[in-house]
């Protein structure tokens, strides 16, 4: 499975497909005239969240995709790193872009140190480990001793952070463009990353632990410092997540948050880069979809009750992976890799 | 074209003779000659499902209304209710589809505390109506800070007050001890409490325990409330911890006057598993009509509420009470909307819901009325003192509100 998605991460080949990509992604905002009028921020707004999201799933995929373990807690990273930069922004008065690299070091350390304990356990049972995180970060964040910092139950407000007036660019914009370039940073740093020793190290131990082991890899360092990054990235995500929402609360961060992130990194594909920006946009989109599919098939067949939309949500999924198991990015690749041997072949 | 004042009085009266009132609408996105756009956030999904009953049994009446009245004033009413799951990022992400894309005139009873508060800032710097929030905290109420926003149902703050009048006019000598919940609404219930209290209430208080949504049981508080000497007990806490506390008052055969708060003052989810028996007497206060009672099976709304929820949302448990304060909500949002006429502009819905007077709605006791003016943003301020009397709450006394001695 990894050896075809791998080579996105590992070779040279698509690096202008991705500069390419990144360039439209930035265009985007100019495509203001070609929408209604005032829902173009709405869009941006969503591009937004679906770049948070992507960052996040990036965190996941280098843990699970490229070091095998599987984490079901990294929406406790994600609030992590969110009430990092609300208490920062709130309390301490920084400015919103300062909190981002605040948030990646307080949520390093917090992965790093979960992942001793992490290193006796494997496959299913890190999955359970990890599973309490995402149970019990919410109910932390609700603890009385420390409810003057995190606002309790009811939350921290935030003030969105305002253009700078030089850039001439409306709050939406400016936010999108944040989350564009955090996005552009963390995924050209990873991307160096897995090209590098320690990649290749990371998954040789994904790919045979004890293997890696006699080749002189020391696992147990490699692990934990993986879950740190792994930790520290999403914790960006959610840092970003706290600066565009501009509200924090504990009931942003259950462990359904958890799970979508799986989502999201499953059906993108695993292992796979691009599929991590699939991924984010997938989250988004699907949501609001299913409940449009909804709200379709009740005017369209006028039903008289409404069809659950989470149930169509699930339809979607089930067909989704079992047509492209290996997710979207690892579809298209197979298809890629059809179209091209059948070209070699013709003579 | 030069307008002078004679040429925009001519053709204002035009408008008007020509009877033709459509033609003279005034509109903010969202409404039009044809159609009102109303949208909302429910939590249908996650941790607080429960409560998207509210968002289904509102669609059904907007249908009914549309189906056999063809709307409100003549304009069909497209009811835009998202689930957000009770996530307020995702509220926030909704709110602004709703505002921005499908651009809708109101945001109408959005479900929530947290969720309303991610919102709030968003909805008044847009200048959209978030109007009547589904939610008892205290805080949507004002209207210097946020005249975008208004709340509905009596809030935690103003109930407090009521039972603290009420105790200090009927219980002897007391001595107070307080169970609360640690949390907003713990605080709020215990702010609006030492209000009605007034100067000296402090002193009333002998014991004040907490516990967290997160303990398994409250039983150790309720001995250490009893062990103060305490004759009267102030129990704010939500549906498990008050079947809990009322089962364990029982158990060690404490008998205070006991003060439940709403929240936790349903009969089939707090009192039924606690035991009628050790429950008899205790006080909560009510602003709807209990439509399980049978006292009131020959009243004209229960009838009609009934019928409608035949009729229109047969699927849905009629013994749950979000099916009543949905629709007790609505009626007054339709009298708003009504009030309005063709001038749907969202400054003008915001005047009409802040100059509410003396209305009663139905399903609502006798009694209570609701009354919003330009500083007063908290249209049901009233509550009635109720007893448990055998299976049912049974309404006492006068109409107790927060102003009022």
């Amino acid at each position: 499975m990894a050896a075809v998605t791998n080579s996105w991460a590992t070779k040279g080949g698509p690096g202008v497909v991705a500069i390419a990509f990144w360039a439209l992604l930035a265009l985007l905002p100019f495509g203001e005239r070609f929408v209604a009028e005032g829902s173009f921020d709405y869009y941006l707004f969503m591009g937004q969240a679906m770049l948070i999201n992507a960052i996040a799933i990036l965190g996941l995929n280098l843990l699970i995709g490229f070091n095998g373990q599987i984490s079901l807690g990294h929406s406790a990273f994600f609030a992590v790193g969110a009430y990092t930069a609300a208490i920062l922004m709130n309390f301490a008065g920084w400015p919103y872009w300062a909190t981002l690299p605040i948030a990646a070091i307080v949520c390093f350390v917090a992965g790093y140190l979960f992942g001793f304990p992490a290193l006796k356990l494997e496959g299913h049972y890190l999955a359970l480990a990890t599973f309490t995180l995402a149970i019990a970060v919410p109910q932390l964040l609700k603890y009385k001793p420390i409810g003057k910092w995190t606002g309790g139950v009811g939350g921290l407000l935030l003030d969105k952070p305002e253009a700078p007036e030089w850039t001439g660019l409306g709050q939406d914009q400016f936010l999108y463009y944040l989350c564009l370039i955090v996005s552009i940073l963390s995924f050209w740093a990873v991307r160096n990353l897995l090209r590098g020793r320690g990649g290749r190290a990371m998954m040789a131990i994904r790919d045979h632990a004890m293997a890696a082991g006699t080749m002189g890899i020391d696992t147990a360092r490699y692990k934990t410092v993986t879950f740190g990054i792994s930790a520290g990235i999403t914790g960006i995500s959610g840092a970003l997540s706290a600066i565009t929402v501009a509200f924090v609360a504990p009931d942003s961060f259950t462990l359904q948050l958890a799970v979508s992130f799986l989502v999201g990194l499953v059906v993108g594909g695993i292992a796979s880069l691009p599929g991590c920006l699939i991924g984010g946009a997938f989250i988004v989109l699907i949501q609001n979809s299913s409940q449009s599919i909804s709200d379709w098939m009740k005017s369209t067949f006028s039903l008289r009750y409404d069809v659950p939309a989470w149930a169509i949500y699930g339809v979607l999924l089930i067909a989704l992976m079992y047509f492209m198991p290996r997710g979207i990015m690892g579809g298209i690749e197979a298809v890629f890799q059809r179209l091209t041997t059948r070209r070699e072949r013709q003579p | 074209m030069k307008l002078t004042r004679r040429s925009v009085l001519a053709g204002a009266s035009i408008a008007i003779l020509s009877g033709r009132a459509h033609a003279a609408g005034k509109y903010s996105p969202g409404a039009s000659d044809t159609e009102i756009k109303i949208g909302q956030t429910m939590p249908y999904s996650g941790n607080a499902s429960a409560y998207g009953v509210a968002g289904r049994n509102q669609a059904a009446y907007f249908r009914m209304l549309n189906e056999t009245q063809g709307g409100i004033n003549g304009r069909k009413i497209n009811f835009i209710s998202l689930d957000d799951g009770y996530s307020p990022p995702k509220t926030v992400e909704l709110t602004r589809q709703l505002v921005e894309r499908d651009q809708v005139l109101i945001d109408f009873y959005p479900l929530g505390t947290q969720c309303n508060t991610a919102i709030q800032k968003y909805l008044n710097q847009k200048k959209v109506p978030q109007l009547f929030v589904a939610s008892g905290a205290s805080k949507w109420g004002k209207p210097k800070e946020f005249p975008w926003t208004i709340g509905w149902q009596p809030d935690y703050h103003t109930e407090g007050v009521i039972y603290a009048k009420h105790l200090k006019a009927n219980v002897k000598d007391p001595k107070i001890a307080i169970l609360r919940q640690n949390d907003d609404m713990g605080n709020d219930y215990l702010d609006g409490f030492y209000e009605g209290l007034g100067e000296d209430g402090k002193k009333l208080i002998v014991a004040d325990a907490t516990y967290e949504v997160t303990d398994p049981t409250v039983d150790s508080q309720i001995l250490q409330l009893r062990n103060s000497g305490a004759n009267t007990f102030f129990n704010v806490t939500t549906p498990k911890f008050a079947a809990q506390a009322i089962k364990k008052v029982a158990e060690i055969g404490w008998k205070p006057n006991h003060y439940l708060v709403a929240v936790a003052a349903s009969l089939g989810a707090v009192i039924r598993p606690a035991g009628f028996d050790n429950a008899q007497g205790i006080i909560t206060s009510q602003f709807l009509k209990d439509v399980t009672d049978p006292r009131w099976d020959n009243d004209e709304d229960v009838k009609v509420w009934r019928k409608f929820m035949a009729d229109w949302n047969p699927t849905a448990n009629v013994m749950e009470g979000s099916n009543v304060s949905s629709y007790v909500v609505i009626k007054g949002l339709e009298h708003v909307l009504r009030k309005c006429g063709d001038d749907l502009t969202r400054e003008n819905i915001m005047r009409q819901a802040a100059s509410i007077k003396d209305l009663e709605l139905p399903l609502m006791l006798p009694g209570i009325k609701v009354n919003t003016s330009p500083t007063n943003f908290y249209p049901i301020n009233q509550l009635r003192m109720a007893k448990l009397e055998g299976e049912h709450w049974v309404v006492f006394g006068e109409t107790m509100s927060r102003d009022a001695v």
